[in-house]
């Protein structure tokens, strides 16, 4: 029998602020243990929260970028369980009254080659929420140590609908979640800092059945390529499974990316009863229009939407736009340089390989590199006109990166200049036809390649400064002129 | 509600994290049972279409810019912990 | 007083030193206290009132603190086993405020466990005497912050209250407990028992102190989101102007069945005392509150609070069990251990209210009631400026008399509970005494943020009077 996967994903991502959900504290990663507290984080007697109105505003756009609807009035409830990283044993999330309800996640699932756009599809979202996060578990051989710098931090909970059928989707559906979000500036969605995490509901039914199957709730996928590989691995052992005539147990499995194995986790010794109740020291919030407006002004383009206008608009092959438009700083400097120049085409091969290998290299970020769009724009342009051959372009990239100095004065300052004075070239030509009469008969003869040797001649006697074109011109027009 | 006034002690103690002895469990189904039995009279209470008061008052949007305030040292905020090590709280080993 | 320089904030300091000295031992309210640090405070008070730089009327003044308000560097206990340890490394806002102030943190307060009680006996650390009986409750939860003021070893007090647990307690110790509208003073600092409804106030031996007090720790406050933004009075101003006659309104159900005859009686002199004031008196039903509102009390409150109490695991602090070790029974041990009778009782109530199952049954429908509550009140403030009633329906109890029946402990507060359901603020003034020489406590119930009218209600009534005036024989 054929098997058709289901699953859902249940994406954690924390929210790029300065301080925490509930508490004016510093938030960040990699700080010494316990030095980001304060009596609200530890849950001290008498402490009170007060939520964090950029975390709000974050999840308000992340929730618009996703096409959802932001819901006019949220709550805050209380999630009582308890756990040795959770201080106050209870965690303020949003229970039945989310920020963020339904919306979507564009992926391109992989297409049939590198070069050509694989398949789009919207993966529906259920909810997006807001919560806090908790502390940190160290293990040890007799105990385990606990560090409350991570509790408290803003938490955006991201639940898909069931609508994936295979570990590839789940993987584009974060690759694309994550890109968002970045993008966004909503999060840095750094996977190893535990910034984007991941849980997946996995079933499998036969191909045709509309019931769902037994799922599994698969934890512990912390890389994208993990989610990848976990899905696909228990999708396959529940095949296996199911093959073998045995039956789907509920539960919750860990997957161990190293070993590429997973293992049921020991059941609880009940079922979660988390007596959620509206927390009253937080008060609702309500979003009117004005608020929706002034964070959707600040929402950049989302990227497939970019990339399919950057092949539209500026006839760029789909293997650059991959390029270009996953990292926002690259596009949004491809779209200024492309102010200052019309030839969209160049310049991106300018920047896709030219100067994303020169930023690896140096390990330098764009936004600090010295090299502004206008120096690309100057660059491509005195290559457009003929000023400048293309072996000068690269040396002129290479010191301007370098230096920042604008393209024009490393032009002239090492004499790259490509010569278009036609009386020299006259000169160097009519001495290439006497030079090279086999070329020229061949040529005269219907070889057209042997103009070549011709041309190459006079490039070499104006020692790579002659314009090709004009050498290209002036080469067959005095062979034409001799022949008739 | 007909069954609201009993009271499964051990459940509820199990997910209060409350070791009772079962003196203490008996002793308090009885008396449990006759508070959960004073209470039912709320549902007399005609309810329908009333919006439930979760709140002091009716206030929406309280909140408070992103700006860090500082917090505690690592001294303050261990100085009450009942066993510490490494700057961190320590915890009986945690298996989930 | 020290403003006059008649005596020096020394002086003061000293005297109720002493006098805590000499009573203590009998009245039992203090958990802890501070004499250097209190007598160094008072010092430095002194030396800024001789610099000219007094901070204002409570510059000098010692404040006691019921055992749930931190104050930095000092213990809070909440009067629990759990906390006997604990030691609070940051300021409640509104001690923050007195501190600024100028006034100096004079003990630590006993109360009920967690402030859940009426009669101060939950207490890890022993009960509290009535200072006008020894052989009676002070009330609860503030009975610490009661007694000790009545006691004379110390001038004001703050306390909270979730159900009465100011008011009750200012009844029973013959003195005035101010119960401020749900958010004029913030919680940041006060250990929550019920979030919805605590609120901290003052327990002083006149209206104008409470005036001061209040001026001093009301005003919204950033670190609670439930501190409401709103234009503080001048209190003490307002205890002088002449209002408009006002219409007193009397809910007909807060003198049936179960009322003591002679606090009915003092309550009914009041009365008349209000009508020859030019008062318009008004009888006025509250039908609802009556019959249902500690049925909401009890699940509203014990919800809350089984889900505020559960930071108390011993993990970050407080009391930490030696006899488990497991993951898991770590918290059950240490909590069983840590926490009293009352306070489990509350919690396995509240844990059980909001459990699956179980929520829109009690916790749900509880506050849909509640919400008809609030609006029985504010119906009636319609034509209303302030109601008047009893603030118990007997005066103070025998020790021991009512600890081994729960349900009758909570029904005693049957009429100061609905103030908080309603966030409202009420105040409860001495208005007479027992035969057998027990106060007795008037309580005037205001309209929201409406504390002004209120004080100046009862600053009217006090100063026709002179219960306020009278002390225990200690």
């Amino acid at each position: 029998m054929n098997y058709e996967a289901v699953i859902g994903l249940e994406v954690h991502v924390q929210l790029k602020t300065a301080s925490k959900m509930f508490t004016r504290v510093a938030a960040g990663y990699g700080a010494p243990p316990n030095t980001l507290t304060d009596p609200v984080v530890l849950a001290l007697p008498g402490a009170l929260p007060v939520l964090n109105k950029e975390a709000l505003d974050k999840i308000i756009k992340a929730g618009l970028m996703l096409g959802c609807t932001i819901a006019p009035v949220c709550k805050w409830d209380r999630k009582n369980y308890f756990y040795p990283d959770s201080p106050k044993n209870y965690q303020i999330s949003q229970y039945d009254q989310p920020i963020c309800l339904a919306g979507s996640v564009e992926i391109e699932l992989p297409g049939e080659a590198r070069n050509i756009m694989g398949e789009h599809k919207q993966i529906p979202l259920t909810r997006i929420h807001l919560e806090e996060d908790v502390g940190k578990l160290t293990h040890e051989v007799h105990d385990s140590l606990v560090d409350y710098n991570r509790a408290g931090t803003p938490l955006m909970e991201i639940v898909s609908e069931p609508a994936m059928h295979s570990a590839e989707e789940a993987f584009a559906f974060l690759t694309s979640l994550r890109m968002t979000m970045v993008q966004g500036g909503i999060s840095d969605c750094d996977m190893e800092k535990g910034q984007l995490r991941c849980d997946a509901n996995i079933s499998i039914r036969p191909i045709g059945q509309t019931q769902l199957g037994v799922k599994v709730e698969l934890k512990n996928l912390n890389s994208i390529s993990y989610v990848r590989d976990g899905i696909a691995l228990e999708i396959r052992r529940q095949t296996a499974v199911l093959t073998a005539g045995g039956s789907i147990v509920q539960e919750t499995r860990q997957y161990d990316g190293e070993a590429g194995t997973s293992v049921a986790m020991r059941s609880k010794e009940m079922a979660h009863d988390y007596r959620y109740f509206p927390d009253p020291d937080l008060l609702p919030v309500q979003v009117d229009a004005a608020w929706r407006a002034t964070i959707q002004a600040t929402i950049p383009e989302l990227p497939y939407a970019r990339q399919r206008r950057f092949i539209t608009q500026y006839q760029l092959p789909y293997t650059i736009t991959a390029v270009l438009v996953p990292e926002r700083a690259l596009a949004d400097f491809f779209e200024e340089v492309v102010r200052l120049c019309a030839h969209p085409q160049a310049v991106a091969n300018w920047l896709v390989n030219d100067l994303r290998r020169e930023l690896a290299a140096g390990g330098i970020a764009l936004a600090v590199s010295k090299l502004r769009p206008a120096h690309i724009a100057a660059l491509v342009n005195l290559v457009e006109q003929g000023e400048i051959s293309m072996t000068a372009a690269k040396e002129v990239f290479n010191d301007m990166f370098q230096t920042g100095e604008a393209p024009a004065v490393i032009v002239m300052q090492k004499n790259l200049k490509q010569s278009t004075d036609s009386g020299a070239l006259e000169h160097w030509v009519q001495a290439a036809i006497v030079a090279n009469p086999k070329a020229v008969a061949e040529f005269l003869a219907g070889k057209e390649q042997a103009i070549n040797a011709v041309k190459g001649a006079v490039m070499k006697a104006s020692q790579g400064k002659a314009n090709p074109r004009l050498v290209d011109e002036l080469v067959r027009r005095q062979l034409l002129a001799g022949k008739s | 509600m007909n069954s609201s006034a009993e009271i499964n002690i051990e459940y509820v103690a199990r997910l209060a994290r409350l070791a009772l002895t079962a003196t203490e469990q008996a002793k308090l189904s009885q008396q449990l049972g006759d508070i959960l039995h004073y209470v039912d009279k709320l549902k007399q209470v005609e309810v329908a279409g009333i919006e439930p008061m979760a709140h002091g008052l009716p206030v929406f949007n309280v909140w408070a810019a992103d700006v860090v305030v500082a917090g505690l040292s690592v001294e303050e905020a261990l100085r009450n912990a009942p066993e510490q090590r490494a700057d961190s709280i320590v915890v009986p080993k945690v298996v989930e | 007083m020290l403003a006059a320089k008649s005596i020096s904030a020394s002086e003061l300091m000293q005297a109720f030193v002493a006098r805590t000295t000499a009573v203590e031992g009998r009245v039992h309210a203090f958990n802890s206290r501070d004499e250097v640090g209190a007598l160094g405070l008072a010092a430095a008070s002194d030396a800024r009132r001789a610099a000219g730089q007094a901070r204002g009327p409570l510059d000098g003044i010692p404040i006691g603190f019921k055992d749930v308000i931190a104050v930095e560097g000092q213990p809070l206990t909440a009067s629990s086993k759990m906390l006997a340890n604990f030691i609070s490394p940051y300021d409640a806002t509104v001690t923050t405020k007195l501190k600024a102030a100028g006034a100096i943190p004079w003990g630590r307060l006993n109360l009920d466990e967690f402030a859940m009680g009426s009669s101060t006996e939950n207490s890890a650390f022993g009960a509290t005497a009535n200072p006008w009986d020894l052989t009676r409750v002070p009330g609860g939860s503030s009975g610490g912050s009661a007694a000790a003021v009545a006691a004379g070893e110390m001038p004001v007090a703050l306390g909270s209250d979730t159900g009465g647990s100011i008011r009750q307690p200012a009844a029973f110790c013959g003195l005035v407990g101010l119960k401020p509208t749900y958010g004029l003073v913030s919680r940041y600092g006060l250990a929550a028992f019920a979030s919805s409804l605590d609120q901290i106030g003052t327990l002083t031996r006149t209206v104008g102190d409470a005036a001061q007090l209040l001026q001093v720790v009301a005003g919204h406050d950033s670190r609670d989101s439930t501190s409401l933004s709103t234009v503080i009075p001048d209190y003490s101003a307002a205890l002088q102007k002449k209002s408009r006659p006002w219409r007193i309104g009397v809910p007909k159900e807060f003198f049936g069945p179960g009322l003591d005859a002679e606090i009915g009686a003092a309550v009914q002199q009041a009365l008349a005392f209000y009508r020859s004031a030019g008062a318009e008196i008004r009888e006025v039903s509250l039908p609802l509150t009556a019959e249902y509102a500690i049925a909401v009390y009890y699940l509203i409150a014990t919800a809350e609070a089984s889900s505020n109490l559960a930071r108390y695991d011993g993990i970050r602090y407080g009391h930490r069990t030696r006899v488990a070790t497991g993951a898991i029974s770590i918290y059950a041990q240490s909590r069983a251990e840590g926490f009293g009778e009352e306070v489990k009782r509350r919690i396995i109530l509240g844990t059980h209210v909001l459990s699956s199952g179980y929520y829109d049954a009690y916790y749900l429908r509880a506050q849909k009631v509640r919400t008809l509550i609030r609006g029985e009140f504010m119906r009636v403030f319609q034509d209303c400026d302030v109601m008047l009633s009893p603030t118990t329906p007997t005066a103070a109890f025998k020790l021991g008399e009512k600890s081994s029946d729960p349900l009758a402990m909570y029904l005693n507060d049957i009429y100061t509970i609905g103030v908080n359901l309603a966030g409202l603020p009420g105040i409860s003034l001495p208005c007479g005494f027992t035969a057998g020489g027990l106060p007795i406590g008037l309580q005037i119930i205001g309209q929201p943020f409406g504390e002004a009218e209120m004080l100046t209600i009862a600053h009217t009534y006090e100063q026709g009077h002179s219960w306020h005036t009278k002390y225990p024989n200690l």
